[in-house]
């Protein structure tokens, strides 16, 4: 350990506190320490005694983290995890800063990050994970990564370091490659034939025919998908109800359970793990349930076009008054056309009442070409909000968003009603 | 009875990068717009080449997609080149502009033959030119997109650019033009969709159709407040 830790730790400490006040973003202080002093992620991981557990995928990262958390939870471990979506290596830094003691001391039992892979790569040289989560490789932001075979080149760098364990996916193409040619222990989740075709992979996604290699033997199976959730676990079936929406969150607890299995081992309890699975609920923006003048506001992440499909796909629109606001800075993607490979025929019996963001207009033109009618667009999302709310008071509200979309509207809608603070 | 264009989509399996389905939806709703009844075919490796087609598009792919099509479009290559010297309009975007020039030389200097349809020549530069670009045409106007290609294309004697970049990078970083046209055949970087928010090129490509099959174009008026807003806002953001 540095020398100069206990100053690092308490003049990040400092930098979080007043970032804080001047209620910024939760990089800045990660990015601080790391500056300071590059060995601080490192030395304080590098404590914990049942290491260093690494989510990564294209979507549902956010979510089956929280799940993985909890799980783990359930087995009494105390888990450090960063829980604020800022899943950069300075996130992750920035989160370590806030539990720390000043000794630098992370009083846990384990780690459970979430990361986007472009970082992934990078953090794993240094803090090098016990355990692996490779969920999917979806197109997504191809304007940073480049090429979606780039996206998996990432994630078979991050199972190649990980010493213990790698769960990975076996229903996706690319991921069940990139474990084939895997030295260390490798542990699958999966589905069940006959709820294949509920979840297409990326290429399914894109007219590839769905013809498959033989698939591997998976640890946990997703086996049934009604009112209640069948799980095929070692070979015996669990059935529960989930607090969970969306086919996709109910497939990651399949990856969630997995790992958890792998990270307890013999000594599980698998009744508190069941227990503890059905109480959870979905993370931050990602189906989310809001209170704002007495009826729910849903918002529901939305990044790339699989997602969005998904979302889609998931949340049954009758009944509802649908909102959709689309950003493009930076974390958003800067690049519009995914919204061109996203299928919006299933908005078309009850419209779309509100666009917003930066992009509206792109997006009012998207809906345009599937005959869905559009309510209002504003390019300015805070006064579309408001108009949202205004127009459709008596009914349950669900808004897709990208994601500063998803930040700015928490932002707005923080004003009105509770809303988690996830700093 | 409707007049029918047939609009065939090269490779829509291996070669769909990032929307170029939105340029496939463009033209089949303007075609319905103006009172055409299009018909779509999906042309794949393998597949029998149809003969009777009035609008040909193709999109980009990743690097394994452009492997698995390579051989087949060489296999068709004469028959889209009789078709281009028919004067059946096209519109190839990224990946499939590239394979329609003389060649692709990838980083590791391994050369990748195309159809020679377009007379331009690719070659894989050193970053990848990534984000908005607007570039301006006579016949269009300003087109709007975006961009993320790492090939540098360079445009031979016999083509004239798509268009002349006002902000971008467009074929090669270098030399200021983007795309290619030779007769009624298009090839460009950009991305966006394209033809959604361009739609004077949609419309473009529709009537250079009809007229081939029909003699005459009778368009109607469609409503494109909404693509004019998307463009307006599009221009102002940054690269």
């Amino acid at each position: 350990m540095s020398s100069l830790r206990p100053y690092s730790v308490l003049a990040g400490k400092a930098v979080r506190y007043i970032a804080r006040l001047r209620g910024g973003g939760s990089a800045l202080p990660g990015l601080f320490v790391e500056k300071i002093d590059a060995s601080f992620v490192r030395d304080t991981l590098g404590q914990l005694p049942h290491g260093v557990v690494l989510v990564s995928g294209t979507n549902g990262k956010t979510t089956t983290t929280k799940m993985v958390v909890e799980l783990l939870e359930s087995q009494g471990l105390k888990v450090f995890t960063n829980r604020t979506g800022s899943n950069f290596s300075r996130g992750v830094a920035a989160a370590l800063l806030g539990e720390v003691n000043a000794r630098g001391r992370l009083k846990a039992d384990i780690a459970v990050l979430e990361l986007d892979e472009a970082h992934a790569v990078h953090f794993v040289d240094q803090v090098p994970p016990r355990f692996s989560l490779l969920l999917n490789v979806m197109r997504d932001q191809l304007d940073r990564f480049g090429e979606i075979d780039t996206t998996a080149g990432m994630l078979a760098h991050i199972a190649r370091a990980t010493t213990g364990t790698v769960v990975v996916n076996r229903e996706d193409s690319r991921l069940l490659r990139v474990a084939k040619e895997l030295k260390t222990d490798v542990r699958f989740f999966g589905l069940d034939e006959k709820l294949r075709t509920m979840f297409p992979g990326d290429d399914e996604l894109h007219g590839a025919d769905g013809t498959r290699v033989k698939l591997p033997q998976a640890d946990v199976v997703l086996s049934e998908l009604g009112d209640k959730a069948t799980f095929t676990i070692g070979g015996k079936t669990v059935t529960t109800a989930l607090k969970l929406q969306g086919v996709y969150n109910v497939y990651n607890a399949a990856a969630a359970l997995t790992l958890a299995r792998a990270v307890v081992g013999d000594s599980l309890d698998q009744q508190k793990l069941i227990g503890r699975l059905a109480e959870v609920t979905p993370a931050f923006g990602r189906g989310e349930r809001l209170i704002v003048g007495g009826q729910p506001c849903e918002l529901v992440l939305v990044k790339n076009p699989g997602g969005f499909r998904l979302s889609l796909d998931s949340f049954d629109p009758h009944g509802y008054a649908t909102m959709i606001a689309i950003n493009d800075n930076y974390a958003d993607g800067r690049d519009m056309s995914w919204l061109w490979d996203v299928d919006f025929d299933s908005l078309q019996g009850g419209g779309v009442k509100q666009v917003g963001g930066i992009r509206a207009y792109d997006m009012a033109l998207r809906l345009q070409y599937d005959d869905v009618p559009v309510g209002h667009v504003d390019t300015d999302l805070t006064k579309a909000l408001r108009q949202f709310l205004a127009n459709n008071a008596a009914v349950p509200k669900r808004i897709y968003c990208t994601y500063t979309a998803m930040l700015a509207l928490r932002r707005d809608l923080g004003k009105l009603t509770d809303v988690e603070d996830v700093r | 009875m409707k007049k029918q264009l047939t609009i065939l989509q090269l490779y829509p399996r291996d070669m769909n990068i990032y929307g170029d389905h939105g340029n496939m939806l463009a033209l089949k709703r303007r075609a319905e717009w103006h009172g055409y009844e299009p018909r779509i075919i999906a042309y794949n490796p393998g597949d029998i080449f149809p003969d009777d087609v009035d609008i040909v598009i193709g999109g980009g792919g990743q690097d394994s997609g452009q492997d698995k099509i390579v051989a087949d479009l060489l296999k068709i290559g004469s028959q889209l080149k009789q078709l281009a010297e028919n004067g059946v309009p096209m519109l190839m975007i990224c990946g499939l502009y590239q394979l329609f020039g003389h060649s692709f030389k990838t980083q590791d200097g391994h050369v990748i033959d195309g159809i020679g349809l377009l007379d331009v020549t690719t070659v894989a530069g050193p970053e990848r030119l990534i984000g908005n670009i607007v570039t301006h045409s006579d016949d269009f106007g300003d087109i709007i997109g975006y961009e993320n290609h790492s090939g540098q294309t360079f445009l031979g004697g016999s083509v004239h650019p798509f268009g002349a970049v006002v902000r971008g990078a467009g074929n090669n970083n270098q030399d200021g033009t983007e795309g290619a046209r030779y007769r009624n055949v298009i090839g460009s970087y950009l991305h966006g969709s394209l033809l959604p928010k361009n739609p004077a090129i949609a419309d473009w490509l529709l009537e250079q159709a009809a007229t081939n099959k029909y003699g005459e174009f009778t368009p109607t008026v469609v409503d494109d407040h909404l693509a004019m807003l998307a463009r307006k806002h599009a221009v102002r953001r940054p690269r």
